[in-house]
């Protein structure tokens, strides 16, 4: 059955080779139908390992030390979990999209939008998948800069000068956090004579080349999740890209350095962690909270407010670090913040996903993103107003939702642990959310003025919608994903690194 | 089937469901919307009645949904939610009635009963909570609910007063759920109890709780409107008069209200709020706001704006009794919250006909008033006679029940504050009284229906009368058992059972 | 004291560090993409300077096999960059990022 997680891999590689090679006006159905396969089979291997348990699969039968192994837990499965619903979205909405865009856009010499689209997204997706189930330092490296290059080529999918340069910006970052992050890998290598995470979590001393791998890797992948005050690459390339390539850069690529980033500091580096640590990674947290927030309620066009917005809720996900690390006399690990730092992650790649494709339709209908031409957007658009909100509500951790589930979490950990100040911080950033929020809110509710609103295809306002009601209900019923993701959770580890050693021994 | 489990839910879907249904119905389908509606209301209303009468029976109601473990959804019915669900249920379908009839022809009627039956949803969730948990969960969903309703009009002042209300609804609503949270980490649970939660925990966290009880009530006291968390509260009568009818009577001050009187009689318990020192200060601060709210009342030209100072201070009471010890008072809080909502409704149901059939917004322009309009104007009375507290209304219960519970807690000074407080009811309510019964008009009327066979249109003059009949029906048959005051004397016997 | 392994990889150190100043102070785009190259090359000398360790001295294939692949993939991302240079030259006229100035 650990065949499955390969499969998860290469069925959007195959998809990509296909729809690449193909001809272009079959691409839609082709991408269509493998993102679909791709979306199904990731979703299995997440319910294999909420069923039945922690997944490990030799690539070619060679195990570790020396082989490449993918190792599935119930970390992995959440993120491949969460990718495969929103990627599926977001798929369905660029189906039509293009469709459109293509459409209204007839000038000389521009290319079907939907034929270079397609083999792109389907590689970014089997990256990120990818990224997702290896266990390997080096596999990961590959696997994030893959993400990084076909990240910035879907980008250019839009071709105005804008994109261009944020995309160029975006590619300079990107590639300078991957080769620190290289640079990282070798002198680990260099010191444990292995590439497997658990390998050298189990045996890791605090000497100068360890400290120094952890600062190249962690500043690496700073940049590439855009914590502030790394994050001057972010705002450009997600607001100027189009419309689902926005959603997927926001929702998802973020996430994939994010992720790396848990599993390097919980397994890895686990023992280096020090209160001192979470605090200051805490301190860029609520800047990021904060300066992204105020960021952006100064902005006066919509998708900037929501590239801004993402940067400040990168925060309240790097607020795990300091609330999870054992502080003020506790020895354990706090598996509350854990798990609600992980599941703000997931309301807001459902939230920030919907606020994008709510936006890509407003864009289609108004012809611009200047949140002063919304007048009229409720009576206009509805839909797409209501999925821009109940996201909004996500992302200001208001109840019912799944942001709201995370928050008491989060708050719930910094009051346990007496940090009060990140309880504050968590709370009073909330409130910035909902500042920005309804400033847009606000204009939709007022009487329409011309610019008339063109129709806009149901479809992709109705995907918004799920996917915002979806980052709504996560708050109704959240046991199954906190299940899953106590299994194998950093905290549990020792059980699966004394097989490992076991296995080296023989 | 498990009724005691899904009626609950029940209740809230009957308006949920109401609600989705008509955020996708056309703006012109207005039979389908207005049928969708009334069902939808008397829906509720047979399911309120018939968990009244299964409670009375016996009958244990409770939902419980888990969330995460150790967090749950807890629905449960208890007197106390019997008596503010009665309220909600009785009054929505009037409003309905008054809204169907107020928005004739205005734009955007989907969006607006749609959040409307949200709204009430969301109240209804509130009287239904079993825990503060849940109890959040949906005062920040009528938060949410509301503004659209605040801000329909879509005019400056409707967006400036939307934004208000949501700085100080969501600055309290932030401060309420830390302390939720620190209550749960503290003690393991929410869950609304008689007798309270935390008496174990007094001698040895006191500090901690009496910091939980200030973030609570600052969360409660922005919706209930406490001075100085009032200033939203006038600033929202910009949007349309059942809407103001709905939040001052019913669901948004109301759930802060109710909330206060959970969370004291029923985390804290009296005597445990007693013993920490907390409800002497409640009562001061209830006292300043029932002073303050008719003072500036006085002031006031613009009549919603009377009225909604008159609700500041109108609320205060409910504060005031659950912040006097013994059951007499708790009597006087829990039927106002009733009664309160019956006469101001009634209130703002008039000023709305006003406005609607003369456009007449000031009280300067309502002299011989009560010739044109006899009706409306014989409710507004009705209702304005209540609020001063003349007998046999409704307002007079509560008032007698509040004095007697103050006497009875050796605390006179209240006494003192009700006859003030009396006293300026009536010297801003009895003027308007006066004027447009006794005055002759200035002028013609500025006639806006005047093909009406009745003095306005039946839909907003019947809503008016009905609920003004209601409040004197609470009054003259407070002693029967199916009164609100009987309702209320059955929770305060159970809550002081064990002292 | 110093084995020459330890020298490669300080040297690799620092012509990263070097490389990586280019990057951030030049304005100029084929300058920020050469300085990636760099960059990209004192990981591999790193790599390099890891094959032989250890006593007695033996080659560790595993580096060579990452070098391999890390040229393979430094040389696709070089390529792109290019091009995506030459497309902001074509449209702006420029081989630079906007609001970027030579340090």
């Amino acid at each position: 059955m650990s065949d499955l997680v390969v499969w998860s891999i290469c069925l959007p590689l195959l998809g990509a080779a296909a729809t690449f090679v193909g001809p272009g006006r079959l691409a839609p159905a082709v991408g269509g139908a493998f993102a679909l396969a791709t979306a199904v089979t990731g979703a299995m291997v997440t319910w294999l390992v909420y069923d039945g348990g922690v997944m490990r699969h030799e690539l070619g039968g060679w195990g570790a030390p020396l082989g490449v192994e993918l190792y599935v837990d119930g970390l992995n499965v959440f993120m491949l979990g969460m990718t495969a619903v929103v990627a599926l979205a977001i798929s369905v909405a660029s189906l039509t999209y293009f469709g459109v865009r293509d459409h209204a856009a007839s000038g000389p010499g521009r290319w079907s939008s939907a034929g270079g689209y397609w083999p792109v997204w389907l590689t970014l997706w089997a990256s990120m998948n990818l990224a997702f189930a290896s266990a390997d330092l080096f596999n990961l490296y590959i696997a994030l800069e893959l993400v990084g290059l076909s990240a910035v080529a879907l980008m250019l999918i839009g071709r105005d000068t804008q994109v261009l340069t944020a995309a160029m910006r975006y590619l300079l970052a990107s590639l300078m956090a991957s080769l620190g992050y290289l640079l990282g890998v070798a002198m680990l290598y260099a010191r444990y004579g292995t590439l497997d995470l658990y390998l050298i979590g189990a045996q890791l001393t605090g000497e100068p080349a360890t400290w120094m791998a952890m600062a190249l890797m962690s500043v690496g992948l700073f940049v590439k999740t855009a914590l502030f005050p790394l994050h001057f690459w972010l705002p450009p390339a997600h607001s100027s890209a189009p419309g689902p390539v926005s959603a997927i850069l926001s929702a998802l690529v973020v996430k994939v350095s994010f992720y790396l980033l848990l599993r390097l500091w919980f397994v890895v580096f686990a023992d280096l962690l020090s209160p001192t640590f979470g605090q200051v990674v805490g301190v860029l947290a609520a800047g990021a909270i904060v300066g992204g927030s105020v960021q952006a309620i100064l902005q006066r066009r919509l998708k900037l407010l929501i590239a801004y917005s993402t940067v400040a809720q990168l925060g309240y996900m790097f607020l795990l670090v300091p609330l999870t690390i054992p502080y003020g006399g506790s020895e354990a690990w706090h598996g509350g913040a854990w798990s609600g730092g992980m599941y703000h992650m997931l309301s807001h790649a459902l939230a920030k996903s919907a606020m994008f494709l709510a936006a890509a339709a407003v864009l289609l209908s108004v012809g611009s993103d200047r949140i002063r031409h919304f007048r009229g957007m409720a009576h206009e658009l509805p839909v797409a107003t209501f999925a821009f909100a109940l996201a909004g509500v996500s992302l200001m951790g208001l109840p019912p939702s799944g942001g709201f589930v995370a928050k008491w979490f989060l708050v719930s950990a910094a009051i346990e642990t007496g940090q009060w100040w990140w309880a504050v911080v968590i709370l009073g950033g909330g409130l910035l959310t909902a500042a920005y929020i309804f400033m847009v809110i606000r204009y939709a509710f007022l009487p329409p003025s011309p610019p008339a609103f063109k129709p806009v295809p149901k479809l992709l306002q109705a995907t918004a919608m799920v996917l915002a009601l979806l980052a709504v209900l996560i708050g109704l019923r959240a046991v199954e994903p906190f299940a899953l993701l106590e299994m194998g959770t950093p905290f549990v580890e020792a059980a699966h690194v004394g097989t490992h050693q076991g296995e080296v021994a023989e | 089937m498990n009724w005691a489990y899904w009626l609950p839910l029940l209740i809230l879907f009957s308006s949920l469901g109401t609600g989705i249904a008509i955020f996708f119905l056309d703006e012109d389908q207005v039979l389908v919307r207005t049928v969708l509606n009334l069902a939808g209301a008397v829906v509720k209303l047979l399911l309120t009645v018939l968990v009244f009468v299964g409670m009375l029976t016996g009958v244990a109601y409770e939902t419980r949904l888990p969330i995460v473990p150790g967090f749950e959804l807890l629905l449960r019915v208890d007197a106390i939610s019997i008596l503010f669900m009665s309220l909600s249920a009785v009054l929505w379908l009037v409003t309905t009635v008054y809204a169907v009839g107020y928005l004739e022809g205005s734009p955007y009627r989907s969006r607006f009963f749609g959040f409307f039956s949200l709204c009430v949803t969301a109240t209804m969730g509130i009287a239904l909570a079993g825990n503060l948990l849940t109890f959040f969960i949906f005062y920040e969903m009528l938060t949410l609910a509301t503004y659209p309703l605040v801000v329909h009009r879509g005019t400056r002042s409707a967006l400036l007063a939307g934004r208000n209300y949501l700085f100080y609804t969501l600055t309290g609503g932030a401060l309420f759920l830390a302390g939720i949270i620190w209550l749960k980490l503290l003690t393991g649970e929410t869950d609304f109890a008689v007798g309270g939660i935390l008496s174990d925990f007094v001698d040895s966290h006191a500090w901690s709780l009496r910091v939980m009880f200030v973030l609570m009530m600052a969360g409660l006291g922005v919706k209930a409107a406490l001075v100085p968390l009032h200033g939203w509260l006038p600033q929202a009568m910009v949007a349309p008069a059942p809407v103001s009818a709905l939040l001052h009577a019913v669901a948004v001050v109301k759930a802060g209200a109710y909330g206060i009187v959970r969370v004291v009689y029923e985390i804290f318990s009296t005597p445990v709020a007693y013993e920490l020192g907390l409800l002497g200060p409640l009562a001061v601060l209830a006292s300043v706001t029932i002073v303050y709210g008719s003072v500036r009342a006085l002031m006031q030209d613009d009549l919603k704006r009377r009225l909604a100072f008159s609700t500041v201070s109108q609320l205060a009471y409910i504060t005031l009794g659950t912040a006097i010890v013994g059951p007499l008072a708790s009597v006087g809080a829990l039927v106002h919250l009733v009664h309160q909502g019956l006469m101001k409704i009634t209130l703002f149901f008039c000023a709305g006909n006003f406005a609607e059939t003369l456009h007449v917004h000031k009280v300067s322009e309502m002299h011989g008033i009560g010739r044109r309009m006899p009706w409306t104007m014989a409710a507004f009375t009705v209702g304005a006679l209540g609020m001063i507290g003349l007998p046999p209304m409704a307002g007079f219960v509560s008032k007698w029940y509040l004095g007697l519970g103050a006497l009875a807690a050796e605390q006179g000074w209240v006494v003192g504050v009700l006859i003030v407080s009396s006293l300026l009811n009536a010297m801003y309510f009895l003027p308007i009284v006066h004027v447009a019964w006794f005055r002759s008009p200035a002028g013609p009327w500025d006639e806006r229906m005047p093909e009406a066979r009745w003095e306005t249109r039946m839909m907003l003059l019947a809503p008016a009368v009905t609920t003004a009949l209601l409040s004197v029906a609470a009054g003259v048959f407070a002693a029967s058992p199916i009164s609100p005051l009987a309702v209320a004397e059955i929770i305060a016997g159970r809550l002081y059972e064990g002292l | 004291m110093m084995d020459q392994a330890t020298i490669y990889a300080m040297a690799a150190v620092i012509v990263f560090c070097f490389a990586l100043w280019g990057l951030i102070s030049y304005a100029h785009l084929i300058r920020k993409i050469m300085a990636l190259n760099i960059m990209g090359s004192a990981v591999f000398l790193f790599f390099g300077a890891m094959t032989r360790r250890g006593e007695p001295e033996t080659t560790d294939p595993v580096p060579q096999a990452m070098v391999i692949t890390g040229i393979v993939v430094a040389v696709a991302a070089t390529a792109f960059a290019i091009s995506l240079a030459k497309a902001i030259h074509r449209r702006t006229g420029q081989l630079r990022l906007p609001e970027e100035r030579d340090a």
